[in-house]
């Protein structure tokens, strides 16, 4: 597989998990809007995932639909950030939050870069994107004071790092203003993959080649 | 057939989620080029995890098809959709749809600040006196604010 599938498998597969992490709220979210939300930022994140699946599939000869769902949880090339399962709200807030400062030090790149159907499709994302970052940024100040909170971010943040670029992570520290630990990488899973991938897969599996 | 009488019947089609307005007048519409039954459609996406947008799709194909035609859609995925491209007949239509229209994009990258300002206007009554509820609503292109004057809630398009 070349470069360029790689890296957009690795984004791609990034925003399809943590899209359907973000779904997991969906009916049971603390509050009305907060079930809006979620389930309105689940359904742009796994926009971004096909989209940027799509421009993989022109690379691999495949589609979208067998990238996101007919490969071995083992092949997918998620940061395990988006693969732990929290149900409890801090840290899902602590993972908004920092998801969504990495991912936009990723799209500042991308945009910036010499790809230019990448690029392109970057300002897209970064357009929906600044609405995930208000909604982030809302919660984040409502919660700043808070011990859970402040101990979930602790927590999260080597996973966090795991989501850029070596050479990124010196700004997304100064950004949050944390210090630089060593990164939870990418590159091996989480046992909580293998779960999501079971229930993300099942109906493809069951009916191969269906359509609605 | 003629890429004027393609515009037209393109113009026929409504937005499937908000069916008010129609896909030209949403701006999603680029381009047409018409080379004798094959007719090339440039389609702009709204937002990337908009369900509608394979509706959307296969009404412009039908659209064609009934002309006469053969279709092929390219979907373009880059940053040149933005609300700034809905005419303004269809932020007319919006508007009395009770959606409030979007802001223009020259305001800059949407704010926090921005979002909880009074800025935006009901359009019920026309009030300014409105507050955010929710920066998001029953679909990705639209939040939902609270009319003070009025007192009811309205949907107000996202600027992308």
């Amino acid at each position: 597989m070349n470069a360029r599938a790689e890296q957009l498998l690795a984004f791609a597969d990034d925003e399809l998990i943590v899209g359907w992490r973000d779904s997991e709220w969906t009916g049971i979210a603390p509050t009305l809007e907060e079930d809006v939300a979620f389930s309105s930022i689940a359904q742009n994140e796994i926009g971004h995932a096909r989209a940027l699946y799509e421009l993989a599939a022109t690379e691999l000869g495949t589609d979208a639909d067998a990238l996101a769902f007919d490969r071995q949880p083992d092949d997918y090339r998620c940061a395990p950030f988006v693969e732990l399962h929290l149900m409890d709200w801090a840290h899902t807030i602590a993972r908004r939050y920092l998801y969504e400062e990495a991912d936009r030090v990723r799209l500042e790149a991308l945009k910036a870069g010499d790809d230019a159907g990448l690029a392109g499709l970057a300002a897209k994302i970064d357009r929906e994107e600044t609405y995930h970052r208000l909604h982030a940024e809302l919660w984040a100040g409502r919660l700043r004071d808070e011990p859970r909170f402040q101990e979930a971010v602790e927590e999260l943040w080597p996973y966090a790092i795991g989501v850029v670029e070596e050479e990124q992570r010196p700004e997304l520290a100064r950004r949050v203003g944390l210090e630089l630990v060593e990164a939870n990488e990418r590159g091996s899973h989480t046992p909580a993959l293998a779960e999501l991938w079971d229930e993300m897969t099942e109906v493809r599996r069951s009916a191969p080649g269906a359509t609605w | 057939m003629t890429a004027a009488a393609v515009w037209a019947a393109l113009e026929e089609i409504p937005d499937p989620e908000i069916p008010v307005i129609s896909l030209v007048d949403l701006g999603v519409v680029r381009e047409v080029a018409v080379d004798g039954a094959h007719v090339r459609i440039e389609f702009t996406p709204t937002f990337l995890g908009c369900p509608a947008l394979e509706v959307m799709r296969r009404a412009m194909e039908e659209k064609v098809e009934a002309l006469g035609g053969e279709a092929e859609v390219a979907v373009i995925q880059d940053d040149s959709w933005s609300t700034d491209r809905i005419s303004p007949a269809g932020r007319e239509k919006l508007r009395e749809a009770g959606f409030a229209p979007p802001a223009p994009r020259a305001a800059g990258t949407t704010t926090l600040l921005q979002l909880q300002s009074k800025a935006f206007r009901c359009p019920y009554c026309g009030s300014t006196e409105t507050r955010l509820e929710n920066i998001f609503g029953p679909t990705p292109c639209r939040s939902i604010r609270w009319c003070e004057s009025c007192r009811q809630p309205f949907e107000q398009f996202k600027t992308i």
